[in-house]
C-alpha cells in the first residue's frame, strides 16, 4: 500500500519508494540514511500531533510530519512483528 | 610543522577525542576567511610537533549548512597533511560515506572507529583489517571516552604522515570538491562485504528509557521534574559550600588583610579592601555553585537527553514559529547565552535563526543565576528558595514564548525539522569533570576581568567627590540614581539597586560584587543591610528586571556578529529593556495593590 511517511502509525514498518523533497532536505535525509529501498519503522509520535520518532537502519531520527510527507513509502505487509533490521 | 585535521559527524565523540589528544594545550585559532572559532592544539606525533585542528562536526562534505561550508572552505584554503576521520562504529553503515569523500579528495587519512563499546552492545562487529584493505587507508577502533586505542591511533597517524611524500594542494581539493556521487555505490559495496549486522539491533536499554522519558503524556512533566530536581540538588549541596567560602573570605580579611594593610593611606585601604577585596570575594563565594551547575549541565548535555527534549517540545515550539532545536539552544543558554547564540548556526533559514537568537538572551544564564542565588538567600526562607528560583526559570520561559509569538510573523520561516536521536550515553566522571572545568575556567576568566574593572568603578562612583559621605545621595552614584528615579521608582528599584543594574549591563557577574561595594559591606553584614533596605517585593522586581533587561555586553556583541546586523542587535536590546520594565512594573504594582 503506497503512502507517505507521515501517515504511518507507531509500530508500523515500511520501505522507502522515493524521496520527493527540495534539495536541502533531500541532502539531509540522505546523509541520515534515508534512501529508496531502505526499511524504516515508526517508533512513536510526540503528543499533539508532534514529530515522529523513526528508526532507519541503526539510526534513530526525529522528523516533523510536514517533512515526513516528502518520503513516499509502502507499508510492509507483515505488521505483527515490528522490530527493524 | 605538519597539520592534522580532525573531522567527523556530530555525536561521534569528536570533541572528546580532541580534548583527550590535545590535553590542556588547546586554543582558539584564527583562520583567514573563517568566521567560526576553530580549536587547535600542538601535539606530539611520532617525535615531531604537529598542529591538530578540530573542524566542525558535519554529515556530508557536500552539505549546505554553515559548518559544512566551513570545513569545505578550510580544506580548500589551508594545506592539510593528514585527516583523522572519526566515525561512530554503531552507525558505520551511513557514516562511512565521509571517509570515502575524504579519500576521493586525495587527502591522506586515518579512519578511527569510535564507540566500539556501543557497537558491541548493539551486536555489530567490524572487520577493521578488511575495511582498511578495501578503503586503502589505515583503520583503527578506539574509545575516545575511555582512551582505548588512542596511543595506537596516534602512532598510526605518525606512520601515515611519514609515508606522504607530496602534499595535496588546497587548490586540487577545491577542484575535486566540485565532483562526487560515485561514493554512494562504493560505500554500499564495502559495507556489504565487511560489516556484519545482526538481524535485530539491540537498542534495548535506550528503548526502555525512551518508553518512559518520551512517553506522549509523561515525557514533558518528567523533563520539567528532572530539571527542577537538578536545581534543588545544586541548591542543597551548594548552599553550605557557599557559606563556607564566605566565612573563609571573612576570616582572611579580618585576620590577615586588615592588619597587613592598616598602614596604607585611608583611601587606598578603602579601595583595596572595600572595593576590590569585598567585590571579588562576594563573587568568589559563588564559585562552588557555579561549578556544580556546570558539572550537572555537562552531564545532561552529554547524555543525549537534550535531543529528547527537542522531540518533546517541537510541537509547542512550532506554534511559536521555532523548532525543537531552538528549545535545546535555550537550554544551552541557561549555561551561557553566548555559545547558545553561536549554536544557532545549525539553522539554515535566516528568519528562524534570527527569531531563535531574539529569544536566547531571555534564557536565565549562570551569571544571572548567581545574582538570584544571592538575593533569594537574603530575602526568602530556605524552604521557599528553590521554588522562587524555579519560578524565575518559568518566567524566563514565559518571556521567551511571548517574544517568539509576538515576532514570529516578522521572522516567518519554513525549515525542515529532521534530527538525529543519539542513544543515551553515560558520560564518565572524567568527561563530566573535564567539560565542567572548561566551562568554569571560561566563567572565571570572564568574571574576574569584568569584576576587577567593575568594582573599582563602582567604588569610585560611590566615593567621589571626596567631600561626600560614601554611598550617600551626594556622590556621583547618587546623582545617577536620581536621574533614573522617575523610571525606576515605579518598579521599586532604589538608587543602590539602580547602580548595580547599570553595571550589570556590562556583565551580570559584577552585580553582586558591586552591591557589596555600594554598601561597603560583605558577608552577613551585607545580607542584613540589604534585607533591611528592601522587602521581598522589591527584591523580586529587581530580579525580574535583571532576568530580562539584557544579559551582558558579550551577548550583545555576539548578537551583532552572528546576525551581521546592527539593526537586529538594537531591536533585541530595545525589546528586552522594554519587556523587563513592563514585567517588573506589572509585578511590583500588582503586588503592592494586593497589599504586600
Amino acid at each position: 500500500m503506497h503512502m507517505h511517511l507521515d501517515a504511518l502509525k507507531p509500530g508500523q514498518s515500511a520501505i522507502i519508494d522515493r524521496i520527493h523533497a527540495e534539495q536541502a532536505l533531500s541532502q539531509r535525509l540522505s546523509a541520515l540514511g534515508f534512501r529508496a529501498g531502505k526499511k524504516l519503522e515508526v517508533i512513536r509520535q510526540a503528543a499533539f500531533n508532534g514529530p515522529l520518532h523513526v528508526r532507519i537502519g541503526s539510526t534513530d531520527v526525529i522528523i516533523r510530519l510536514l517533512d515526513a510527507k516528502a518520503i513516499h513509502v509502502h507499508l510492509l505487509s507483515n505488521q505483527t512483528e515490528s522490530t527493524t533490521a | 610543522m605538519k597539520r592534522v585535521a580532525l573531522l567527523g559527524m556530530p555525536n561521534t565523540g569528536k570533541s572528546t577525542l580532541f580534548n583527550r589528544l590535545s590535553g590542556a594545550s588547546a586554543r582558539v585559532g584564527n583562520w583567514p576567511g573563517i568566521t567560526v572559532d576553530l580549536m587547535s592544539a600542538k601535539i606530539l606525533l611520532g617525535g615531531h610537533i604537529a598542529e591538530l585542528v578540530d573542524l566542525p562536526g558535519l554529515y556530508d562534505l557536500h552539505g549546505f549548512s554553515d559548518d559544512e561550508h566551513v570545513v569545505r572552505h578550510f580544506l580548500s584554503h589551508h594545506p592539510v597533511d593528514l585527516v583523522l576521520i572519526i566515525l561512530n562504529s554503531a552507525q558505520i553503515d551511513r557514516q562511512l560515506s565521509l571517509a570515502l569523500q575524504i579519500r576521493a579528495l586525495g587527502l591522506p587519512a586515518v579512519l578511527l572507529l569510535n564507540m566500539e563499546d556501543e557497537a558491541k552492545r548493539a551486536g555489530i562487529t567490524i572487520d577493521a583489517q578488511a575495511m582498511s584493505k578495501q578503503l586503502g587507508m589505515p583503520v583503527r577502533t578506539i574509545s575516545a571516552k575511555y582512551g582505548q586505542g588512542c596511543p595506537e591511533a596516534l602512532q598510526l597517524a605518525a606512520q601515515t604522515l611519514l609515508q606522504q611524500p607530496n602534499l595535496v594542494t588546497p587548490e586540487t581539493i577545491a577542484g575535486k570538491l566540485e565532483m562526487d556521487n560515485v561514493i554512494e555505490q562504493e560505500m554500499h559495496q564495502i559495507i556489504d562485504r565487511t560489516v556484519h549486522f545482526p538481524i535485530q539491533l539491540n537498542h534495548s536499554l535506550t528503548d526502555k528509557l525512551d518508553k518512559i522519558l518520551l512517553h506522549p503524556w509523561l515525557g514533558l512533566p518528567l523533563f520539567l521534574l528532572s530539571v527542577f530536581l537538578l536545581f534543588q540538588f545544586i541548591f542543597t549541596v551548594g548552599a553550605p559550600l557557599q557559606e563556607g567560602m564566605a566565612w573563609l573570605f571573612d576570616s582572611l580579611r579580618s585576620e590577615v588583610l586588615e592588619p597587613a594593610l592598616a598602614s596604607l593611606p585611608d583611601w587606598l585601604n578603602g579601595l583595596l579592601l572595600d572595593g576590590l577585596y569585598t567585590g571579588f570575594s562576594t563573587v568568589a563565594a559563588f564559585v562552588p555553585i557555579i561549578v556544580l551547575f556546570f558539572l550537572v549541565m555537562s552531564m545532561v548535555e552529554d547524555s543525549g537527553y537534550l535531543s529528547r527534549a527537542a522531540f518533546l517540545m517541537d510541537t509547542l515550539m512550532a506554534k511559536m514559529g521555532l523548532d525543537g532545536r531552538g528549545f535545546v539552544m535555550m537550554l544551552m543558554g541557561f549555561g551561557c547565552n553566548v555559545p547558545a547564540l553561536m549554536g544557532t548556526r545549525v539553522m539554515r533559514s535566516r528568519p528562524m535563526r534570527l527569531l531563535t537568537m531574539l529569544t536566547i538572551p531571555l534564557s536565565l544564564c549562570s551569571a544571572r543565576l548567581q545574582v538570584f542565588l544571592f538575593i533569594i538567600a537574603i530575602l526568602f526562607p530556605p524552604s521557599q528558595a528553590a521554588l522562587v528560583l524555579f519560578s524565575l526559570y518559568m518566567v524566563s520561559f514565559g518571556t521567551i514564548f511571548i517574544t517568539a509569538i509576538l515576532f514570529k510573523n516578522k521572522f516567518a520561516s519554513r525549515e525542515p525539522f529532521v534530527l538525529e536521536l543519539p542513544p543515551y550515553r553515560f558520560p564518565t566522571p572524567q568527561q563530566i569533570w573535564m567539560r565542567g572545568w572548561q566551562e568554569v575556567k571560561h566563567f572565571l576568566a570572564r568574571a574576574t576581568k569584568f569584576i576587577v574593572i567593575g568594582v573599582v568603578m563602582v567604588w569610585l562612583l560611590t566615593h567621589l567627590p571626596t567631600t561626600a559621605v560614601p554611598a550617600s545621595a551626594d556622590t556621583w552614584a547618587g546623582s545617577i540614581g536620581r536621574f533614573f528615579a522617575p523610571v525606576l521608582d515605579p518598579i521599586g528599584i532604589d538608587t543602590q539597586l539602580a547602580i548595580a543594574l547599570i553595571f550589570g549591563f556590562v556583565a551580570k557577574e559584577i552585580v553582586v560584587g558591586s552591591l557589596a561595594v555600594i554598601y561597603g559591606l560583605q558577608g552577613d553584614a551585607l545580607s542584613q543591610q540589604i534585607a533591611a533596605n528592601i522587602d521581598w517585593v522589591q527584591g523580586m522586581s529587581f530580579m525580574l528586571f535583571t532576568l530580562i533587561y539584557t544579559p551582558c555586553l558579550s551577548t550583545i556583541a555576539t548578537l551583532k556578529s552572528e546576525s551581521k546586523s546592527s539593526g537586529f542587535m538594537w531591536l533585541s536590546l530595545a525589546w528586552s529593556l522594554g519587556l523587563a520594565w513592563i514585567v517588573s512594573f506589572l509585578f511590583y504594582q500588582s503586588a503592592r495593590a494586593l497589599g504586600y
